[in-house]
């Protein structure tokens, strides 16, 4: 029970939320609710892991995982967008679907022997930062690299960049942005297509590096979820996405460690001693999500801010919206 | 380069698709939209078989075979229905509000912990009168899911918490929770299962009846399907003859109109999900009584998730789950035997995405019209 070593797991366990989270944040910034998120992870961690497999590369193994996450994002883009049909519904179907498509396929997968794993390695020179060091850039692998890459390149591109000016109209006032010209519905497909690719990204870290192999819907275990419960709290800003996200991977990982040591803080170690009380730890990450909903759904009420004002609404041109 | 460009653009193809909202619906449209986009969703399952190597034909085949083949079977297919109509009835009238309650899964978990607790903990002694064991455990059931129901109805009506999340995250705790009890109190010599519940809290099955009728010898349809019977009828009842019923579907239509009628939404919220987890948990109740007389991990292949596809398919009309209930509970029977395993869901998946795109055509027509024609 080294608090480094945790911590350490905890970041890249957490990685895997925070892809999920940031694709789930443009998406919706965009104005489409995607809670397909769950099926797409699991696609995306059955298409690394297969293409992998076969390919005996990793590489390609992510690049799979993104293209077909993203492709069965885009069923939900056009029942959504095209057909204007309730996104709630559509969201739920695309679970089911990506579920369904990703144990059919990944029928016998679960016995497949190793595969090489994508690369992990210390980053010379901040590995020697005192606490931060270890835990952040200590034989990580290069998947939770690019995620610290990408959380203030998100930010950036919502909040600073003229591509991230037009996602926000679209999302905020569709209406608006269609008179100035701007494409709402290629923006919103565009931007469903990038959270499936992110939650894609995130599927191929499951299945590649965090937990390399697949086990049918154990693979995700409702983490699609927790992602989306966590673009709630975090109020569709990546920054705190990113804090959120690593809180529930140090979690994820303290779950599973504080089971193995005989002692606790010098004291016999309850968990050890009656292994079944593990089943009670198992439910602090979905108490956990309920809690973190409670204080984000708080918060917006306090501080009135909100979702975009358009999430979840289908656009049509020349009806009165919002 | 640019000539090549030009003349593209000026080839049009000399028909095209026009949509334009439908008017008004014809009664019949409905169920015809609703049929094809299940058979399209069939086709494309079949052809998702054929890719990943399977017979498409001889799989539907052996299914329809295996689900409604002969009075045995008939009668499985009957029993996989009886929680399938219980937990679609829990969705219709929390969808009937647009409240999304997905945690259908986890009440029905929880519900058949509580009836199991009336057996086990022991709250009744294993000789009491099924007359009055029975009713206890459908009493607990209910009382336990709508429990479960009563936390993310509270948190969405208090707190504006976003339901869909906070019951899908009550599915994870409800077998967590089960488990513990499983695994850890009632386990019965470490095995993960617990005791096999003393006759007395069996809920009644055609088999029973066989001394009578020998027909009936073997058949395990139980007096849970009676339940979902009334049930169907009672939620119905609910929904279009009783002013609550009113208030439920004024609320789910608008409102901000609800609201202005002076309807108490936030009761109406916190009622409806203990409702909706109530039903869910007669049907775990009614599952371990009637089917599997003991508590154990694997009492559901998923029975909440197809019970959101069944009350989309149905339209939120309780009357129309038990059919379409029969037919997704054949389905789930025998897609136990069939390879690959997750072809149910997969074909569940597909029936609800061609499903919720097929509505489009109900609101809009689609027609072809000759562009020269236009001009």
């Amino acid at each position: 029970m080294d608090a480094i070593i945790i911590l350490q797991a905890g970041v890249a366990s957490g990685t895997v939320l925070l892809f999920a989270t940031l694709g789930e944040i443009l998406a919706e910034r965009s104005g489409i609710l995607n809670l397909g998120l769950e099926g797409m992870m699991l696609i995306g961690a059955m298409a690394a892991f297969s293409t992998a497999l076969s390919t005996s590369s990793p590489w390609l193994g992510v690049l799979m995982a993104m293209l077909i996450a993203g492709l069965l994002s885009q069923v939900h883009a056009l029942i959504s967008i095209q057909f204007q049909a309730d996104q709630v519904v559509s969201g739920l179907a695309l679970t089911f679907l990506g579920t369904g498509l990703s144990l059919v396929f990944g029928e016998g997968l679960s016995k497949a022997g190793a595969i090489s794993l994508l690369p992990s390695f210390s980053i010379p020179g901040l590995v020697s930062i005192p606490v931060l060091g270890p835990i952040l850039f200590q034989d990580q692998s290069i998947m939770v690299y690019l995620g610290y890459l990408m959380i203030p390149l998100v930010w950036y591109y919502i909040n600073r960049t003229r591509p991230g000016m037009h996602l926000r109209a679209v999302g905020e006032f569709p209406a608006a942005a269609d008179a100035l010209g701007i494409n709402v519905a290629r923006l919103r497909y565009f931007y469903v297509f990038v959270g499936g690719m992110f939650a894609g990204l995130a599927g191929a870290t499951i299945s590649l590096a965090v937990s390399p192999g697949w086990f049918s819907q154990l693979t995700t275990s409702g983490q699609g979820w927790i992602a989306i419960g966590l673009v709630i709290f975090a109020q569709w800003d990546p920054i705190r996405a990113a804090g959120g996200s690593y809180a529930f991977g140090a979690l994820r990982r303290l779950i599973l460690d504080i089971q193995g040591p005989t002692k606790l803080f010098g004291l016999r170690n309850p968990f050890y001693f009656n292994p079944y009380w593990g089943f009670f730890l198992q439910m602090l990450p979905y108490a956990f999500t309920i809690i973190v909903l409670i204080i984000g759904s708080r918060e917006a009420i306090r501080k009135r801010l909100g979702a975009p004002a358009a999430l979840g609404l289908p656009y049509i041109r020349g009806e009165r919206g919002l | 380069m640019s000539l090549v460009g030009t003349s593209r653009s000026k080839f049009k193809f000399p028909y095209r698709f026009r949509v334009e909202p439908r008017l008004k619906q014809p009664g019949w449209l409905s169920a015809v939209i609703s049929l094809g986009a299940v058979v399209l969703a069939l086709i494309i399952g079949g052809v998702i078989l054929l890719i990943v190597g399977g017979n498409p034909l001889r799989a539907y085949g052996f299914m329809a075979k295996a689900a409604f083949g002969d009075l045995g079977v008939i009668s499985d297919t009957l029993t996989k229905a009886t929680p399938l109509i219980l937990v679609s009835l829990a969705a219709v009238i929390a969808f009937r509000m647009r409240l999304w309650n997905i945690g259908a899964e986890g009440q029905f978990f929880i519900g058949a912990f509580g009836a199991s607790a009336v057996v086990l903990t022991p709250l009744l002694p294993p000789t009491t009168s099924p007359w009055l064991m029975i009713p206890a455990m459908v009493i607990a059931g209910m009382v336990t899911g709508a429990i479960w129901g009563f936390i993310p109805g509270f948190l969405k009506a208090r707190l504006n918490v976003n339901e869909i999340i906070t019951t899908l995250m009550m599915n994870y705790i409800a077998v967590a929770w089960n488990n513990f009890f499983i695994f850890a109190v009632w386990s019965e010599g470490g095995f993960q299962m617990t005791p096999q519940f003393p006759k007395s809290a069996w809920l009644p099955r055609l088999t029973d009846l066989s001394s009578q009728i020998p027909a009936f010898r073997g058949l395990t349809t139980h007096l849970g399907l009676v339940f979902g019977l009334i049930a169907a009828v009672v939620v119905w009842w609910i929904l279009y003859r009783s002013r609550w019923g009113y208030e439920i579907r004024l609320i789910g239509d608008n409102p901000r109109a609800a609201r202005y009628a002076g309807i108490n939404i936030v009761r109406n919220t916190v009622l409806v999900m203990m409702l909706s987890g109530a039903l869910a948990g007669l049907a775990g109740m009614a599952e371990i009584s009637g089917v599997v007389h003991r508590l154990q991990g694997a009492i559901s292949p998923g029975y909440g998730f197809t019970g959101i596809i069944i009350a989309w398919l149905s339209k939120l009309n309780p009357l129309l789950v038990v059919p379409i209930s029969v037919l997704f509970g054949g389905l789930i029977l025998a897609g136990r035997e069939i390879q690959p395993s997750g072809l149910p869901m997969l074909i569940q998946g597909i029936i609800l995405v061609c499903l919720i795109a097929s509505d489009f055509l109900l609101r809009y027509r689609v027609r072809l019209t000759s562009r020269v024609e236009e001009a």
